[in-house]
């Protein structure tokens, strides 16, 4: 059973097609990773997924789910429950420059638990499990004796660590990447891409939207090439890498490996 | 008149002066940002409803909302409605209010929009969100803006003595003409200058606490 059904998805700003008609499924476990170049669409896809854009067309299902459909009335993206099926770490990391490393994991877990009909009864115990949890995720991306520290005090991968660690808080189905080494320097994209591998290995079902080719080819079990809003190419890193099918993935591929 | 005298009949007149102050913030504060939400409603009818209100507010003197806020509603019911207090905090509220949105309006919406997209995708509500997340930002960003406006406010509560609301100046007026000294009206330079100090130490000590972030 896939655990995420993307069926006919469109989207478009004013004239521009920036989708058109996007399918895909993904299995449990699997990472997948979207190429392109940019304008492409792949981040517009990712931002469709987690409900940041409205597509106007197509569905998005997980585990059999059906969590958007565009011909659905109302189709609304406020509900909280859906949204979490998704976790989202964003190119700019985005992180709450007023709270700690770890507030900023904790935060969303502690406002959700307020709405736990025990809260009010167990709430001391409640928040410390939260702190617990929050203090492993923070150890497991390597950042447990940064956990004092703010946003500003912390290198951009380091912060895009804390940002991994926070998004992985909500232990979402499906943890989505918007280019999440782009807005780094290059040094500083290994430990990065070090944490997002260890995800892989614990088969994490990810999406990631990359322009690191050589990390999309080791660690993905699936590749998606898209180029003007179409899905191109699809499939295992060595279908795409090595034996594109399209002409216009054999361009941006040799383009890429000889840049 | 003597020295102390004089400080200490002042010292009655500021009292009023610190109670126009204090209430006029203690509306507007809160009253500026529901305005700066309707200003930036995505509802057109109210969006443009607040910026007019808000242009007008910003477009007639404050002397004259004063006027007009004490007398026009005794010319519709024949006879004073509020009391020229009252006349005072009212008009200087909603003035003060137009002001303060527009300082929100600046900070709200120079917050990143990653900000609330991180929110969102990790499932706060709207609320939860602007709470949480970017009240506190917005108010480190906008304390150098507010500081200004609040201390424009200190030495505007003078204007209240047009509608004979006595404060530090008109009791330093009413004595230049019953005991023909004027040393008291520059006198209440001093008052000004001494509350104005605190506010600004106190803006100093609020940037300082917030200052343990960078946005």
């Amino acid at each position: 059973m896939s655990i995420l059904e993307v069926n006919n998805l469109a989207k478009r700003f004013g004239q521009t097609e920036v989708l058109k008609h996007i399918s895909f499924s993904l299995e449990e476990g699997e990472c997948l990773s979207i190429i392109g170049s940019s304008g492409s669409g792949k981040t517009t896809l990712l931002r469709c997924l987690n409900f940041l854009e409205r597509a106007d067309a197509g569905q998005i299902a997980v585990r059999d789910e059906t969590l958007f459909d565009a011909k659905a009335p109302g189709a609304g993206i406020d509900s909280r429950d859906k949204r979490l099926h998704f976790g989202l770490v964003f190119q700019s990391f985005n992180l709450f420059p007023q709270y700690t490393a770890l507030a900023n994991v904790t935060l969303a877990n502690c406002l959700l638990a307020k709405k736990r009909p025990d809260y009010k009864k167990h709430k001391k115990e409640i928040l410390a499990k939260i702190t617990e949890n929050g203090k492993q995720l923070l150890d497991q991306v390597g950042l447990l004796s940064k956990m004092d520290l703010y946003p500003h005090q912390l290198s951009g991968g380091q912060q895009q660590r804390v940002a991994i660690a926070r998004a992985l808080a909500m232990k979402p189905d499906i943890l989505c990447f918007d280019e999440p080494t782009s807005a780094l320097d290059p040094e500083l994209t290994g430990e990065v891409l070090k944490v997002i591998r260890s995800l892989a290995d614990k088969k994490t079902t990810m999406v990631i939207v990359t322009h690191e080719m050589q990390f999309a080819r080791d660690v993905s079990d699936k590749v998606l090439f898209m180029d003007e809003g179409l899905v191109v190419e699809y499939g295992t890193p060595a279908e795409v890498f090595e034996h594109p099918t399209n002409e216009r993935t054999k361009q941006f591929l040799e383009r890429y490996m000889a840049g | 008149m003597g020295f102390t005298d004089v400080t200490l009949r002042l010292l009655g007149g500021f009292e009023t002066t610190c109670m126009i102050f204090v209430l006029t913030l203690l509306l507007a504060l809160p009253a500026g940002l529901l305005i700066s939400f309707g200003s930036m409603s995505s509802f057109a009818p109210l969006r443009v409803f607040v910026k007019t209100l808000v242009w007008i507010i910003r477009g007639v003197p404050l002397m004259l909302q004063i006027f007009i806020v004490f007398y026009v509603p005794g010319f519709i019911y024949g006879s004073p409605v509020f009391a020229r207090f009252t006349a005072v905090i009212i008009a200087f509220a909603i003035n003060y209010a137009c002001y303060f949105s527009e300082i929100y309006r600046g900070g709200i919406e120079s917050i990143a929009k990653g900000q609330y997209e991180a929110g969102q995708v990790l499932g706060l509500t709207k609320s939860q969100v602007f709470f949480k997340v970017i009240l506190l930002q917005v108010i480190k960003r906008i304390i150098p803006p507010m500081a200004n406006e609040i201390i424009t406010l200190v030495k505007d509560t003078a204007l209240a003595r047009v509608i004979m609301v006595v404060e530090i100046i008109k009791v330093a007026e009413e004595m230049m003409s019953s005991h023909a000294i004027i040393w008291p009206l520059f006198y209440t330079g001093a008052f000004y200058l001494l509350f104005v100090g605190a506010l600004t130490l106190l803006f100093g000590v609020a940037e300082k606490k917030l200052s343990y972030f960078k946005v």
